[in-house]
């Protein structure tokens, strides 16, 4: 199968692949092209499924990690057409099928193998991050460093000093081991706001504002309890970090509904009560986590297979899907507001781990054109996303074969739908362009990087993912040039609005119905592509207008070789003559 | 005072000022000193006015405005403001013809009476009771204005309310509208052509074609390779007042067989398609006659159509498969509803169940059908080669919208700016499209006949733009803008039912003035409405050219269309559908019993095609896109769109602050200026090369791109600009849970580790 191996999979991984699955007769029933004959093959990172039908080629490439529940479908005696085989429930709002041959066992292997495979966490084994030698030009693990990001933001000041209370994860061990605090709190002080903070999640800085100095800090629920107990510890801390820039009043967002705060002090959790003094609670009303995974799930039964028919808008709302990217939106909104209006706030949820990272994360992305770079952008993740306990592992289930798990929940897909969503309503102002998003997406299931795996970083120091997986921005800023959008127009100092309305927030088509054929796959959009064109164009031309200077006076010198732009790839030479551009005006 | 209408204001800029006769001026000037009056177009005349009205802002809450005088016209209602504004704030985007604050009377749609706590919509210019302490107008183009009259003086309170009711909804004549008193004091050099564009557009041979001579007919015939007949008798209407001046029949229809039943039951032709069949479209010939007349008729009609039995063809009535023009005009009135936004909380509350007030309000699905029906046409032409004979009851309104949208899927001549406007032309206007009872321009108090049909085949065309952007030369503003000018009642375009209606009207006027025939602009002299550089605007930066193949690969006697067109039928495999068109002339002796035309004929219930053109799009879309050829749209729920320019333009909540698709397509357009720039330097260069001139250097290029970018855009461009660019408060959404029905014992079982917490 060397062979086989080099035409297929040379495209990305150069890892030895098991050739689990020769050869077998299968067949793969698509849902759009009806029942289809071909190829399988297994590898331990992916599925792959050719149909050998030459008329309508059809072509799985399924990482393993997709996968989220192998089923068997149909029995032995099962009648039918095709019903005996397996069923396949991925991840990526997708579902596949296989029909075998009924007699002789026939699914019995591939079954296994594809169970053993598609949860080697489950099954003792490693994750294929560790198993693929991948090489890059680059080392995406450099990419963030807490030290640098503190110091582009102008950190430490002499109000805010950098902490390494929890370098061995002793203070809190979700937290990253560095943490900006306010500077006239002691590391006593961390401490005993610790005890009052739910999993130690205190509060620390995420963001700063260069002029007002106003900050984005962010941390759990107090631990108030049934008792609504109090902790000036807790109290004045608070009022260290509105202190630091002389805000007049915190500004403390809950990002749960209010009566889920409530409820959550028969858990020992709460919410800030009138005892923080000049501080200011608002609850920002955004659902949970089963919540949000009731609401994809829902979305998925409409787009796939096929698009609900009938009364789709309908459809669209009673998923609610929107409506909770509406609300996220717009807590963001609102936090990005208060502080660009100079106010400190405060952000948490219960953990501070899910709503909470959507929220500063969303905010700080419209406040700071920064982490609209390419670079920028992984920083953020790194940072508010990765580095501070979004517990990735429980949330997607990497390699778990446990599907019904209800940590599980798509909260981290929810927050790219509001990045594109930004992208859409400001299609110059992100230096990255749809398709990381989607390479981002693919990578948070295919275990193939290191770079989403775990919960926090003292469980990734512990597992070395560092040292023996490669990262996800090594194959991203190894060939960064098609992340790009060819309109980003840089602009610093100014802060992003999105519209937080059902009037604009639309549904990203292209990744939650993009395995159905009937929705136009663009590899570029036609603005897109219309724009390189004419950027090849005027190269071309200037090139001529060059040529024509230097055979005229040889003497001349180079008028326009500075305009030229060259940053971006030309694309496929005009084949017209120069002499008649074909574009009316 | 801001600028309003034309203006002899301080732009320089020609404008309509410059048409207008001396003696004009000088009544102009005459007005009382203390009356602020717009600058009025030439025939407005001023019929009260109020000062110290308080215009609101949008937010009915604040009670915030400006003051200003208030003031009806033969043409307008119009607000001035008191505060002197100073500068121009929307330069780059002003109707010659009406500012931001003038409503066009035929442009008001409906007008409330606010009473402290209440509204009342206003029907009538009786009005019992008390008078209202504020105006609330809607507008058809979906603007929304809101006077306070309580500040002024009670008699001018009532004298407006009351003449802007009367002038607004009383039903009047024809003649008063006032494009005839524009008409006669202004003189319009003619059709203009369309100056701004022909600098700009690279080979124009074209020019819109008004289909209103037997030219224009005989060069789309020939364009198309058709072969009909050209009728030129009807020239004076001798044949029928119902019928156009010119048409096309299939050959083998005589004289006799056009006037047996007044142009009822005629096929006029539409368009050819390159393989030889072509499309024609009907009016329902009288149903339930005793005797067999009409249905030999009908039958001696479809032979015609055939070709004499070269072709079979399909029939469809769309009377029994598309929604009624009252369905459209029903589904409309409630979809309008949705963008007329009176406050901010207005605007947080219909949020929340915006995609279900959208679906229940059915506008969506009409479109849609719409655009399945006239793909199934496509589908007969080009994949079956069928002739196609669209019929409905009048001929001249659900045929409209679909041979034309066939038309512009099939034929990318139509997808050009003056193509498409010739197919307006050809289809509409010629083709007889009741346009002035449909938009009542009368303010008829009786509605029956009023129906947003036009606009449906619009917002058929955005779906379609917004689909395949570099498919077409004109701009979603083109389309917006056209849109809007429907209810400017200054273009004979949209005032007239036929061209038999606009001839007798047009010449009983002549007869009284002293000028001859009255020359009334069309709505296709955009530099009536707009200057050189606001049309910029309606050319669409993304559309290129087909690459023109050199002379001699051409394969000659093929015309343009052709190639671009031909699929290979053998690409599409599928079986014949059933059910839907009715196969009339599969075999022909079959089809021309009597028996089974009169089934045709007299019973509508025929089989509903619930199955669509699935298979035929699919085929279509598994190929390579060529934006010059043919175009299906795409018909699944995400893809059907609401045309966001034209509905929520004016809605400051929505308001992309330096975004929208604009950002890039103005980078697009400058881009494009650039290379067109440096095209002209390099055409400069060679035609230096050959004569001995000196040669200029080239310029300059980065300079030349345009300013556009330098102010920040939003996703209402063009519409309405930013005043204040940076001081921006983001629109936070008020209200939010109450829609979110709880959802059950998920959303109260906080919380996300439960089960963890617990244990800690």
């Amino acid at each position: 199968y060397n062979t086989m191996k080099n035409s297929i999979f040379g495209d990305c991984i150069q890892t030895v692949f098991l050739c689990l699955f020769p050869d077998k007769d299968i067949i793969y029933i698509c849902p759009f092209s009806g029942a289809l004959k071909g190829k399988v093959f297994i590898t331990n990172y992916r599925l792959y499924f050719k149909s050998s039908d030459a008329d309508s080629a059809v072509m799985l490439n399924v990482p393993l990690g997709v996968i989220c529940r192998v089923e068997k479908m149909g029995g032995a005696s099962s009648r039918g057409e095709n019903s005996y085989g397996l069923d396949i429930t991925c991840k990526d709002m997708r579902n596949l099928r296989f029909a075998l041959k009924q007699e002789g066992h026939s699914r019995r292997d591939i079954f296994e193998i594809l169970f053993r495979y598609a949860f080697p966490v489950s099954h003792g084994l490693s994750l294929f991050a560790y198993l693929s030698q991948e090489k890059y030009e680059e080392n995406g693990w450099n990419i963030y460093k807490p030290m640098e990001e503190f110091r582009r933001q102008g950190l430490p000041n002499d109000k805010w000093r950098i902490s390494f209370i929890n370098k061995s994860y002793e203070l809190c061990d979700t937290y990253p081991t560095v943490l900006a605090v306010p500077y006239k709190a002691t590391e006593e002080d961390l401490r005993k706001v610790a005890t009052f903070r739910s999993r130690g999640r205190i509060p620390v800085l995420s963001w700063i504002h260069r002029e007002n100095q106003a900050v984005i800090a962010r941390c759990s629920q107090p631990l108030v309890g049934m008792s609504g107990k109090r902790n000036k510890d807790d109290e004045r801390y608070l009022d260290l970090v509105r202190e630091a820039n002389g805000t007049s009043k915190l500004i403390i967002y809950d990002a749960r509904p209010n009566v889920n705060a409530v409820a959550n002090k028969a858990t020992g959790g709460g919410y800030e009560g009138d005892e923080y003094q000049n501080a200011e609670l608002i609850f920002l009303d955004i659902h949970n986590i089963h919540v949000m995974r009731e609401s994809l799930k829902k979305l998925k039964d409409i787009v796939y297979p096929n698009v609900e028919e009938s009364h789709w808008l309908s459809s669209l709302e009673s998923t609610h899907w929107l409506e909770h990217i509406k609300l996220v939106l717009s807590g963001a909104i609102q936090v990005a507001d208060k502080v660009s209006s100079g106010n400190s706030v405060v952000v948490h949820c219960s953990d501070g781990w899910d709503r909470t990272a959507q929220l500063t994360s969303l905010a700080m992305l419209m406040l700071d054109s920064h982490y609209r770079t390419l670079r920028g952008f992984q920083v953020l993740l790194e940072k508010e996303w990765i580095s501070f306990g979004h517990k990735f592992a429980s949330r997607i289930g990497h390699g778990d074969k446990n599907h019904a798990d209800q940590d599980r929940s798509p909260i981290f897909v929810q927050f790219i739908d509001c990045v594109w969503q930004m992208t859409k309503q400001f299609p110059t102002a992100f230096e990255f362009n749809e398709r990381l998003l989607l390479t981002i997406l693919d990578h948070l299931y295919s275990c193939r990087f290191g770079t989403f795996l775990y919960n926090c970083e003292s469980a990734r120091d512990q597992h070395e993912v560092r040292l023996k997986t490669v990262s996800l921005w090594s194959l991203v800023n190894s060939s960064n040039d098609i992340y790009l959008n060819p309109f980003y127009t840089p602009e610093s100092g100014r802060v992003l609005y999105p519209v937080a309305s059902m009037r604009h927030l639309e549904l990203w088509v292209s990744y939650y119905i993009r395995w159905n054929p009937r929705i136009r796959q663009q590899q570029q959009s036609p603005v897109e592509q219309r724009y390189k064109e004419l950027l090849a164009l005027r190269d071309e031309y200037l090139k001529k207008l060059e040529e024509l200077e230097l055979s005229d006076s040889p003497s001349s010198h180079l008028a326009h070789s500075s305009t030229s732009n060259t940053s971006l790839p030309a694309p496929s030479t005009p084949s017209q003559q120069y002499t008649h551009l074909q574009t009316p005006f | 005072m801001l600028s309003l209408g034309s203006g002899g204001g301080k732009s320089a800029k020609p404008s309509f000022v410059s048409y207008v006769t001396p003696e004009e001026i000088n009544s102009e000037k005459d007005t009382p000193k203390e009356e602020k009056h717009p600058d009025l177009l030439p025939g407005e005349v001023v019929f009260c006015s109020a000062s110290t009205v308080l215009k609101l802002t949008q937010d009915e809450l604040s009670q915030r405005g400006t003051f200003g005088t208030l003031l009806c016209t033969n043409f307008r209602v119009s607000f001035i403001s008191d505060e002197e504004t100073g500068e121009e704030t929307a330069p780059l985007f002003k109707n010659k013809l009406y500012g931001e604050n003038d409503i066009p009377l035929s442009c008001v749609d409906n007008i409330y009476g606010g009473y402290e706590d209440k509204r009342k919509l206003v029907t009538g210019s009786q009005v019992k009771n008390k008078y209202p302490s504020k105006i609330i107008i809607h507008c058809k183009d979906l603007r929304v204005f809101q006077f306070a009259l309580t500040f002024c003086k009670e008699e001018d309170a009532k004298r407006i309310f009351q003449g802007i009711v009367h002038h607004c909804l009383e039903p009047k004549s024809l003649k008063n509208i006032f494009a005839f008193s524009f008409c006669e004091n202004t003189a319009f050099p003619g059709m203009l052509g369309n100056v701004c564009f022909t600098k700009l557009v690279h080979n124009m041979q074209q020019r819109t074609m008004m289909f209103d001579s037997a030219e224009d007919w005989a060069q789309d015939l020939k364009r198309t390779k058709g072969s009909c007949r050209l009728v030129t008798e009807n020239a004076n209407f001798g044949l029928s007042p119902n019928l156009p001046q010119y048409f096309i029949v299939p050959e083998s229809v005589s004289e006799a067989d056009m006037t047996l039943f007044q142009g009822k039951g005629l096929p006029i032709w539409c368009w050819s398609h390159h393989s030889g069949c072509a499309l024609f479209k009907t009016s329902n010939l009288p149903l339930q006659q005793e005797d067999n007349v009409p249905q030999s008729y009908m039958e001696k009609m479809l032979t015609a159509v055939a070709h004499n039995y070269l072709y079979s063809v399909k029939t469809e009535d769309l009377s029994d498969t598309l929604p009624t023009v009252q369905d459209i005009q029903l589904s409309y009135s409630k979809f309008k509803q949705f963008f007329f936004i009176d406050s901010t909380t207005d605007f947080w509350v219909s949020d929340m169940k915006w995609f279900s007030s959208l679906d229940n309000c059915g506008w969506l699905d009409i479109i849609r059908s719409c655009l399945q029906k006239a793909m199934e046409v496509v589908e007969c032409l080009e994949k079956e080669n069928n002739n196609v004979l669209i019929m409905e009851d009048g001929g001249s309104d659900l045929c409209c919208v679909i041979s034309s949208l066939a038309q512009l899927m099939l034929d990318s001549y139509y997808r050009t700016l003056q193509g498409f406007q010739s197919l307006v032309q050809k289809e509409w206007v010629a083709g007889g499209h009741n346009f002035l009872d449909r938009c009542n321009q009368l303010h008829l108090k009786d509605k029956e006949n009023v129906s947003p049909v036009f606009l449906l085949f619009l917002e058929c065309v955005w779906q379609l733009l917004q689909q395949y952007g570099p498919a077409f030369q004109f701009s979603e503003t083109y389309l917006t803008v056209l849109s809007d000018s429907i209810h400017v009642p200054v273009f004979s375009t949209f005032l007239f039912n036929s061209q038999h209606h606009r001839a007798s009207i047009l010449r009983a006027d002549s007869s009284h003035s002293q000028r001859g025939t009255l020359n009334c602009p069309t709505v296709w002299d955009w530099s009536v409405q707009f200057d050189c550089k606001a049309q910029q605007l309606f050319i669409n930066p993304l559309y290129a050219e087909k690459p023109k193949l050199d002379k001699s690969m051409r394969r000659p006697h093929r015309p343009k269309h052709q190639r671009q067109l031909s699929l290979p039928s053998a690409t599409f495999k599928t079986p014949p559908k059933k059910g839907f068109f009715k196969d009339e002339t599969d075999s022909l002796k079959k089809i021309l019993r009597v028996k089974r035309i009169s089934r045709w004929m007299l019973s509508p219930d025929s089989p509903q095609p619930s199955s669509t053109s699935r298979e035929f799009y699919e085929a279509w879309q598994r190929k390579p896109l060529d934006y010059h050829g043919l175009l299906l749209p795409c018909l699944d729920g995400p893809a059907v769109r609401i045309w966001m320019q034209r509905y929520l333009r004016w809605i400051q909540e929505v308001q992309i602050f330096g975004g929208g698709l604009v950002t890039v397509l103005s980078k697009v357009s400058d881009l494009l200026d650039e290379v067109q720039e440096l095209q002209r330097q390099l055409d400069r260069h060679s035609s230096s090369l050959t004569s001995n001139h000196q040669r200029p250097r080239p310029r300059p290029i980065s300079a030349e791109t345009d300013s556009r970018l330098s102010v920040l855009l939003s996703s209402s461009f063009p519409f309405t600009t930013l005043k204040n660019n940076w001081s921006y408060k983001p629109a936070i959404p008020t209200g939010l849970l109450q829609s979110l029905m709880n959802s059950g014992n998920l959303a109260d079982t906080e919380d996300d580790d439960q089960e963890s917490l617990v244990r800690a």
